[in-house]
């Protein structure tokens, strides 16, 4: 990209919330179920039928919006925004409009190009899911499944403050994280319960005013993020440059082809006519009820990271690496509580237990305590770093006590000088050449003894003691 | 009370009237059933209640007298059929009305136009005109109707019998198919006070699957009072215009002295709002109504209309020739009272003006006012045909009735006399879940007033 454009992006977020019921019945969200069994008269928009709000899910969303610091709002007002598809059996979709349920808050994310940047979530609102439209499964048919129907979403509206396309990925990643973080959703992009939307624009660099903007939809996985948004940014770039202008429409983005199209017209011309839901009464949320939600938070993710880095003291790369999933600080957490001194801690979370989690399903596999144990094994010489890998490894696939694991496979280090010494002498004596070269001032070949001591005692020589011996043997 | 059978010979007597939508055949069957299931203990066990097409019920179609629901059947119980069947009553077939409700005079139904019972010539009012009809001609002694805007007072008044529209928020509207949502309430019609108001006190109540349903216990029903004694009973003036027919006014103004004669204070009183009331609704009801009907599209329930090739002419052929022109009219208005640009101008400012009448009603009722006494209509049962093509006159027939509906407010409508054999229905508003005290006055005016006489 020219350094001549700059890039304006602000993303809209459809998140699923954890519940177990649908926002207006009592249907189950359960993902994966054959089509149209979980429906009933009110996800189906039976006539008569009517919705009511379910308290479980509105918990959810005043905790998403606690998260990212909004303001809520003790009154809020449920709205009909109307338009026709064979998948919104009402022929309107229950929202928020104008009175939504909360405003005003921030997501701070690490910019790969600018550092931490705080980014304004412009509103939070709750809505209804339609249900889904199956284009492909009949000849000449369209099928429409309404499982979806009714389960409870809210839209995270973020302000126009990224800019650039690997900015947005790193943002929608920590707004993810955030959220599985405080339990309110899965946001699996894969099962469409997190979905995002982005309005995109381009102006040259140092304008202050915004570009027209198009909205890219169809965004359906994280690996399309980063290159839907460039397809985008590079059309409009070259669009404007050939003197053309950006029109203000909906693109809809194509992964088999990477690129985007315009959505038809007919499609798009909606005038929702919204409207305050008669149905449902205002949304009055009680001072009560709001605390109970904040006091169900966790600690969030940046309250957590200063804090590991003050108890710990661990770098800001550590404490970040290790509070990025509420799994991952819960287990370092335990870890250290096990006991084990927490930078040891932190090294074999980082690197062993967070590469075997991701070999195993996101599985943490090792116990907090028998990782503990490992530690302490390292610590007290009784493992050398290398078993005690072997032993974390044979623990996470098999389970067991570590010290067990180690000494039945023979890892246990030998700390007895006369058997060191007994592997010491007998490699000196099988390199007379090199020990000459020592004597005469090559120190450097040291390394290269332990080496050979090691492997004549199979790796279970303590290191420390064998280079003692050495050095006593080599200096008489 | 009666036998099953009974009943439904009742009902075939006054087939004439076209206000059953059930085949006599179904309903005789599933009357011998209900009666075999009906609870002995029931407060209502086996008073038969004839229900308007527009609530849902598991035992016959529901087709809202619309073309487009044609034969659909519910797939469960609106809360109300519920409870009156727990009740021990049975659900007497579904009536007439107009489609969607949208009407006054049950001419604009897809089933043909309802006849009234003392005037094949006339109209029943409307949109509840089936279930007014059946109990005019005294097939069953009560039935539901519906209200948006006065669907059952005007019928019951223009029919002879006893009207109630509860307050917004007593009866449940789980299953009463949605027509203006934020004013709809299921009501109900009674050969007498009692009749109507035992069959409420049963339907009412709180409803876990209504949201805007209040939670409250059920009406309790008052007893009949020994006299009018500590009532107040105002007098609306912009309810009683210089152009009011004539019989009305004679009729309200006997209705007026009995209450007296019974101990009621009365002083009349302004609602200076009320000339706003039929436009204000004329908005809000239709802007509704374009939102509730969306669900009709031919996509999932309903018959499909030839023409369906692609979806949106599923969807133009579905809604044009499933719907009457009185509906398609509404769903028009209301689309474009809802569309940016004018949604501040019309649905926004009406919102405004129902709270102004709203509060009309409050300024009385603060200063000591307990009831307010008008007439119902402005003018007995009109002839068939006679305001089809004219819609403003026919909305015009709801101008004492809309109010109580854009406030939230009960009222009943009582028989007080006729004109050249015309009933004449008086009208009592009553405070907001109030309901008591609103049936104890009409109890005592229902009891001194000569119904059947020529005012």
């Amino acid at each position: 990209m020219s350094p001549a454009w700059e890039t304006v992006i602000g993303l809209e977020t459809h998140v699923q919330l954890r519940t177990r019921s649908k926002m207006f019945c009592g249907c189950s969200t359960a993902f994966g179920a054959p089509p149209n069994t979980q429906v009933c008269p009110v996800c189906l928009g039976l006539p008569g039928a009517l919705p009511v709000a379910n308290g479980a899910a509105i918990g959810l969303a005043v905790r998403a919006a606690l998260a990212f610091g909004c303001t809520v709002h003790p009154r809020s007002i449920f709205a009909r925004k109307n338009y026709f598809y064979p998948d919104l059996p009402k022929g309107y979709q229950i929202s928020q409009f104008d009175q939504p349920l909360a405003t005003s808050g921030t997501l701070s994310f690490l910019s790969p190009e600018r550092g931490i940047v705080n980014a304004t979530i412009v509103r939070l609102h709750i809505e209804e899911d339609a249900g889904k439209s199956i284009h492909d499964r009949f000849a000449k048919a369209t099928a429409v499944d309404l499982n979806r129907s009714g389960v409870p979403l809210i839209e995270i509206v973020g302000g126009p403050d990224l800019r650039s396309p690997a900015e947005a990925r790193a943002y929608l990643l920590t707004l993810k994280q955030l959220l599985e973080y405080i339990g309110i959703s899965d946001c699996d992009m894969e099962k469409g319960s997190l979905r995002v939307d982005a309005n995109v624009s381009v102006r040259r660099a140092g304008d202050t005013t915004l570009g027209t903007r198009t909205e890219v939809k169809n965004i359906n996985s994280f690996a399309f993020v980063e290159k839907a948004l460039s397809v985008e940014r590079d059309r409009q770039i070259a669009l404007v440059e050939s003197g053309g202008s950006v029109t203000q429409q909906t693109m809809l983005y194509d992964s088999r082809e990477n690129s985007v199209r315009p959505q038809r017209s007919k499609e798009e011309s909606h005038d929702y006519r919204y409207f305050p839901e008669p149905d449902l009464p205002p949304l009055v949320l009680t001072p009560e009820f709001v605390a109970e939600q904040q006091s169900a938070l966790p600690e969030l993710p940046p309250a957590k990271r200063e804090r590991f880095m003050a108890q710990y003291a661990l770098s800001r790369e550590h404490a970040a690496v290790l509070t990025a999933s509420r799994d991952v600080a819960d287990y370092y957490e335990s870890v250290v509580r096990a006991p084990a001194e927490p930078q040891p801690a932190a090294n074999w979370v980082m690197t062993e237990a967070l590469a075997d989690a991701k070999d195993h399903q996101e599985q943490l596999r090792v116990s907090p305590t028998a990782l503990a144990q490992i530690i302490a094994l390292v610590k007290g010489g009784t493992l050398s770093h290398q078993a005690a890998k072997r032993v974390f490894g044979e623990v996470a696939a098999k389970g067991g006590d570590p010290r067990t694991v180690a000494e039945a496979l023979g890892l246990v280090q030998v700390a007895d000088s006369n058997v060191v010494s007994g592997w010491v002498t007998d490699v000196l004596g099988a390199h007379p050449t090199e020990v000459a070269r020592y004597k005469k001032g090559e120190v450097k070949l040291m390394p290269f003894f332990l080496g050979q001591v090691m492997r004549a005692s199979k790796g279970k020589a303590d290191p420390k003691l064998a280079q003692r011996v050495l050095e006593e043997k080599l200096a008489s | 009370m009666s036998d099953a059978k009974a009943v439904a010979d009742r009902l075939v007597k006054v087939k004439r009237l076209n206000a059953l939508l059930t085949p006599v055949k179904d309903l005789r069957k599933s009357l011998v059933a209900q009666e075999a299931a009906a609870r002995p203990t029931g407060v209502l066990y086996g008073m038969p209640v004839a229900v308007k097409d527009n609530i849902c019920t598991l035992e016959f179609s529901t087709s809202c007298g619309s073309r487009i629901l044609e034969g659909y059947r519910s797939p469960y119980d609106a809360t109300a059929i519920a409870k009156l069947k727990a009740a021990g009553a049975l659900i007497a077939g579904k009536t007439n009305c107009d489609e969607f409700a949208m009407g006054s005079s049950t001419e604009h139904s897809a089933y043909g136009r309802v006849i009234h019972p003392l005037d094949k010539a006339r109209v029943p009012g409307g949109s509840s005109g089936g279930s007014a009809a059946l109990v005019g001609a005294g097939a069953v002694p009560a039935a539901l109707g519906s209200e948006t805007g006065g669907s059952v007072r005007q019928p019951a008044s223009f029919c002879g019998v006893v009207g109630i529209k509860p307050t917004y928020g007593r009866v449940s509207r789980y299953g009463l198919v949605a027509f203006g949502s934020s004013l709809d309430q299921i009501g109900v019609f009674g050969r007498s006070v009692h009749d109507a108001a035992r069959v409420l006190s049963v339907i009412s109540g709180r409803d876990a699957r209504d949201a805007t349903c209040e939670d409250r216990d059920p009406l309790r029903l008052p007893t009949v009072p020994e006299s009018l004694q500590g009532f107040v009973i105002g007098l609306p003036r912009e309810y009683f215009p210089p152009e009011l027919d004539p019989a009305v006014r004679r009729a309200c103004e006997r209705a007026v002295r009995l209450m007296k004669e019974q101990g009621a204070a009365v002083r009349e009183v302004s609602l200076p709002h009320t000339p706003y009331a039929v436009p204000t609704y004329y908005v809000i009801a239709p802007a509704e109504a374009s939102s509730n009907l969306a669900r009709y599209d031919g996509v999932r329930y309903g018959p499909r209309f030839n023409g369906s090739a692609d979806l949106r002419a599923l969807y133009r052929s579905t809604r044009g020739q499933g719907f009457g022109p009185e509906v398609r009219r509404r769903i028009l208005v209301g689309t474009y009272v809802l569309s940016s640009g004018y949604y501040d101008a019309y649905y926004r400012r009406a919102q405004q003006m129902r709270a102004l009448i709203a509060q009309d009603f409050r300024n009385v009722f603060d200063r000591g006012v307990d009831l307010l006494f008008t007439p119902t209509t402005p003018t007995p049962a009109f002839r068939a045909g006679e305001k089809l093509d004219d819609p403003i006159a026919m909305y015009l027939s709801d101008i004492f009735t809309v109010t109580a509906n854009l406030a939230g407010l009960p009222a009943i409508s009582i028989p007080i006399g006729r004109v050249k054999g015309l009933p004449i229905g008086g009208q009592l508003i009553g405070q907001a879940f109030l309901e008591d005290e609103m049936i104890e006055a009409a109890y005592a005016l229902e009891r001194s007033v000569p119904a059947t006489d020529e005012a």
